[in-house]
């Protein structure tokens, strides 16, 4: 006995003769925190509604708790969501909208005020209970659409883009209330978004949704340091991608051209020798040297700096090439070097450190 | 699911079927009496006879209905003219007062346009307020003998259906970007073109429904004539009425009622060809 | 175009254009004196004639009771047509639709001598019955339209997030969709009612001697000439329809 809450197969759905999902398999595991992550658009919507039972797919099962769910309404699955609308009901009050749930099941009035307590206590709105929707801040409404849902002790919560009708302050909070909330109830989230930062702070696995398809599922850092593809790798965080040719290949070692410079990389995907392949690496794991700070320079670009902008904690610097082309690079500050002072037009070396690079074959 | 499709059924099949019964059957039975001939003692004979739809291209019955059609497009024209700057004014205003001044043209759209227009014989009338005020004034000597003239009918019809003109209107002009002027402006158009190439089109849909709204009524409204005065069978309408109730021929009263049917599906028809679904405007 | 001063000059005319000839009416139901145009003092009582007057009270109550049944009949009508309109897909729904809008537009004179042609067929005789279905005929198409444009602004997700809690479609409808709709169901109410107590050119064709209401009571004594009893009555019905439309709009503005 495995321990997958959902299991999804062979899923597919289509809209007016356009495929929205392709053949999805994915499998939920107990009490995890799950983001279906990708660009509107992609079908991760439309993957969050085949699971709560709004859509019926084209073909393929929806396996919940060990039960197959073809056919069975949205409500007698076990699951709840709370939309990127909040969707309150704005007659009744914030009491009622928690209880409403429980009110249709005919549960006794005695046990609904108390899980409703409870709820409201739970998410910080005992004080709040008597007002109405539109009386509450975005925030607050959040927390009651979170309290409408897990009242009800759902399998699973699903969350379609909860947080993305917040400002970003309050979007935040929410992300370390709705960790926290998820960490304290063991419930099953399934969270839905397009914004990579939120998916990235918040979940244990990603699954990168793409085109109908799902592209590549792991924990943050694999998808973020190991993406499987450049459709992965450019969706999630910045990256600088370079035509790369083999030249020689000795076991382990890798002897490459970039921009017309020969460097050498590990072969850590079994790469052969005349192949084509990209280089992927992210600009924070670019190190970039004054001209008089080096003496070696061994597996190193030279470039230009073209802009510099400062941010704070770091600075983004793009780049160009001998080639023409722009790459980006950030550097963080450090206390202890001043060293981080770069001017336009300044010439610098460029390098990044042995094997934080991600090598993919040409598709 | 099941519970879905026995509501909807319920639901949609009531109102189906007491609007074809009471809606569709009628009208179609108005179509079938406008083919029959007249029975002397009330109603029809069941006789298939053309003779109603070629009576109405008898030059009595043409000029009647040329005379209804002219006054109804002179209605809507002044309801267009006077209402169109009123709305737009209106749609602009800043003022906190704004959801009162609208109210104060919704009452009049919804009042009785019977009591309306007998408001306006009180006025006109020839001892009435209009001509004391005039002649106290010394702006007339004798008083004007406005009411039972054509003339009368006319302000009575725009009065009745001026709101009629200035609802749709002030909705369309609303939704309206008015940057879109300055827009046009800045891009050096002048006040006349910005507002010939740029307001009218896209406040044609509100001029068409306000048009439609008042150019059918204003055909119909056969108490206006009655109590405004002017000739009796000024109207379609009066027409119709005369038909059906006086002359006891309710063959030749369909088939007006047809005339006047095709005239508003073309109407119809032109709005719908004019206006691209996206920018109709609601019915009011 | 025009400055500001004679914008505001120009719709002060329009509003005394359209309320002028109401404001006289209603200042002369006042007037102590028969047949005249000055003022001769203030009275009530033409009021008082008013309510002596047994065959008035008897028409209005006449008109009272077909409007309240009628108005009541298609808003509750309506409202099911409006909501299954709203949330199910079924066959035919653009051509229903389509009707819907083209009775709204109809003349009123056509629909008026369609009902006198099918009761005439039919040897229904004119009277509370024919008048009564007339009325609910000619106010359900506006009471659809106005419901379902009322609900076509609410967010969709709070019928999914209902059902999602378990809201049977009895539930969905008693305790969501009513509620929230409520303030659109008077308002259209209040306005069909109106409808219905104004109503004279159907009324006109379908309603017999043994069922007199008042639109077509007041159309009687109008064409005899003025009367100050007249202006009275007028009076009370522009105020009624005065309460009843501003009711309606606050109603429309309303959010819950």
């Amino acid at each position: 006995m495995n321990d997958d809450i959902i299991k999804i197969q062979g899923l597919s759905k289509h809209y007016h003769g356009q495929k929205v999902l392709d053949n999805i398999d994915l499998n939920i595991v107990r009490g995890e925190f799950l983001t279906l992550l990708g660009p509107s658009g992609c079908g991760k919507t439309t993957l969050l509604r085949l699971i709560s039972g709004f859509e019926n797919p084209d073909s393929g099962t929806v396996i919940i708790n060990g039960h197959d769910v073809a056919g069975i309404p949205p409500h007698q699955r076990h699951v709840n969501t709370v939309f990127q609308s909040f969707a309150l009901f704005p007659h009744l009050n914030v009491f009622e909208n928690i209880a409403f749930g429980l009110r249709c099941q005919n549960i006794s009035t005695p046990e609904i005020n108390s899980r409703v307590r409870e709820a409201l206590r739970m998410v910080k709105l005992s004080e709040l209970s008597q007002r109405k929707p539109h009386q509450l801040s975005g925030g607050q409404q959040q927390r009651v659409a979170i309290a409408r849902a897990v009242v009800n002790q759902p399998l699973v919560l699903l969350l379609d883009e909860p947080l993305s009708s917040l400002d970003y302050g309050l979007r935040k909070n929410m992300q370390i209330e709705l960790k926290q909330l998820q960490r304290q109830l063991g419930i099953t989230f399934i969270f839905v978004t397009h914004d990579q930062e939120e998916a990235l702070s918040m979940s244990d696995r990603i699954a990168v949704v793409q085109a109908g398809r799902i592209e590549q599922i792991g924990a943050p850092r694999e998808i973020y340091e190991e993406p499987i593809n450049l459709r992965v790798a450019q969706f999630i965080g910045q990256v600088n991608i370079f035509d790369t040719d083999i030249i020689e290949i000795n076991d382990k070692a890798l002897k490459v051209r970039i921009e017309g410079r020969e460097l050498d990389l590990e072969n850590r995907r079994g790469f052969r020798a005349d192949q084509h392949i990209y280089t992927l690496i992210r600009p924070e794991d670019i190190k970039v040297w004054d001209e008089t700070e080096v003496t070696d320079t061994h597996n190193m670009l030279p470039a230009t700096v073209e802009q510099v902008i400062y941010k704070g904690s770091t600075v983004d610097l793009m780049i160009r090439l001998p080639s023409g082309r722009l790459i980006a690079a950030t550097e963080f500050f450090d206390e202890d070097d001043d060293t981080l002072d770069y001017e336009r037009g300044e010439k610098v070396w460029v390098e990044w450190y042995p094997g934080w690079e991600v090598l993919l074959p040409h598709e | 699911m099941n519970s879905d499709r026995l509501f909807t059924r319920f639901a949609i099949g009531i109102n189906a079927a007491w609007l074809t019964l009471f809606a569709l059957v009628p009208i179609i039975l108005i179509l079938i009496v406008s083919f029959l001939k007249p029975d002397p003692n009330f109603f029809v004979l069941m006789h298939f006879s053309p003779r109603s739809y070629l009576t109405l291209i008898n030059p009595i019955y043409l000029k009647v209905f040329a005379r209804s059609l002219l006054l109804a497009l002179i209605t809507a024209g002044c309801c267009l003219c006077i209402g169109y700057p009123f709305a737009f004014i209106l749609a602009q205003l800043k003022t906190r007062f704004k959801p009162l001044l609208l109210l104060l043209v919704i009452i009049p759209f919804w009042t009785s346009s019977l009591l309306r227009s007998y408001a306006m014989v009180i006025l006109l009338e020839a001892h009435g307020i209009l001509n004391s005020f005039l002649l106290r004034w010394h702006i007339i000597s004798q008083p004007l003998h406005l009411l039972y003239t054509n003339t009368a009918v006319l302000i009575g019809l725009v009065y009745c259906l001026l709101p009629f003109m200035i609802l749709p209107l002030y909705a369309n002009i609303e939704k309206l970007d008015l940057r879109l002027i300055e827009a046009a402006r800045d891009l050096g158009a002048s006040h006349l073109q910005a507002f010939g190439k740029v307001i009218i089109p896209l406040t044609l849909p509100g001029i068409i429904s306000g048009t439609v709204l008042v150019l059918l009524p204003a055909m119909t409204l056969f108490y206006i004539p009655d109590l405004l005065g002017g000739a009796k069978s000024l109207l379609l309408g009066n027409l119709i009425q005369m038909q059906f109730l006086y002359t006891g021929n309710w063959p030749q009263g369909s088939a007006v009622s047809i005339a006047l049917t095709v005239l508003m599906s073309l109407l119809l028809l032109l709005y719908l060809r004019l206006i691209p679904k996206a920018q109709r405007s609601q019915p009011l | 175009m025009m400055n500001r001063a004679s914008k505001t000059v120009y719709i002060m005319m329009i509003y005394g254009f359209l309320y002028l000839p109401i404001l006289v009416l209603c200042i002369y139901s006042f007037n102590n004196a028969s047949y005249s145009s000055l003022w001769h003092g203030f009275t009530m009582k033409w009021y008082a004639v008013l309510l002596q007057d047994n065959d008035l009270l008897r028409v209005v109550i006449h008109s009272l009771t077909i409007s309240t049944i009628a108005a009541t009949t298609a808003v509750i009508l309506g409202t099911l047509a409006a909501v299954a309109l709203y949330r199910y897909h079924f066959k035919g729904k653009q051509i229903f639709l389509g009707s819907i809008f083209v009775l709204i537009i109809l003349p009123d004179i056509v629909m008026g001598i369609a009902l006198l042609i099918l009761y005439h067929a039919l040897h229904i005789p004119l009277g509370f019955w024919t008048l009564l279905i007339a009325h609910i005929t000619f106010c359900l198409p506006f009471v659809i339209i106005t419901v379902l444009a009322r609900m076509s602004d609410f967010d969709e997700n709070i019928f999914e997030a209902a059902r999602d809690l378990g809201a049977s479609e009895a539930i969905m409808f008693l305790r969501i969709i009513v509620p929230m709709l409520l303030p659109a169901i008077i308002a259209s109410w209040l306005l069909s009612f109106t409808l219905s107590m104004d109503d004279v050119i159907i009324s006109f064709f379908v309603s017999g001697p043994s069922y007199q209401i008042l639109p077509l009571y007041i159309y009687s004594l109008v064409r005899l000439g003025i009367k100050p009893e007249i202006n009275a009555l007028c009076t009370i019905m522009f105020a009624v329809t005065l309460v009843l439309v501003t009711c309606s709009q606050i109603l429309f503005k309303k959010k819950l």
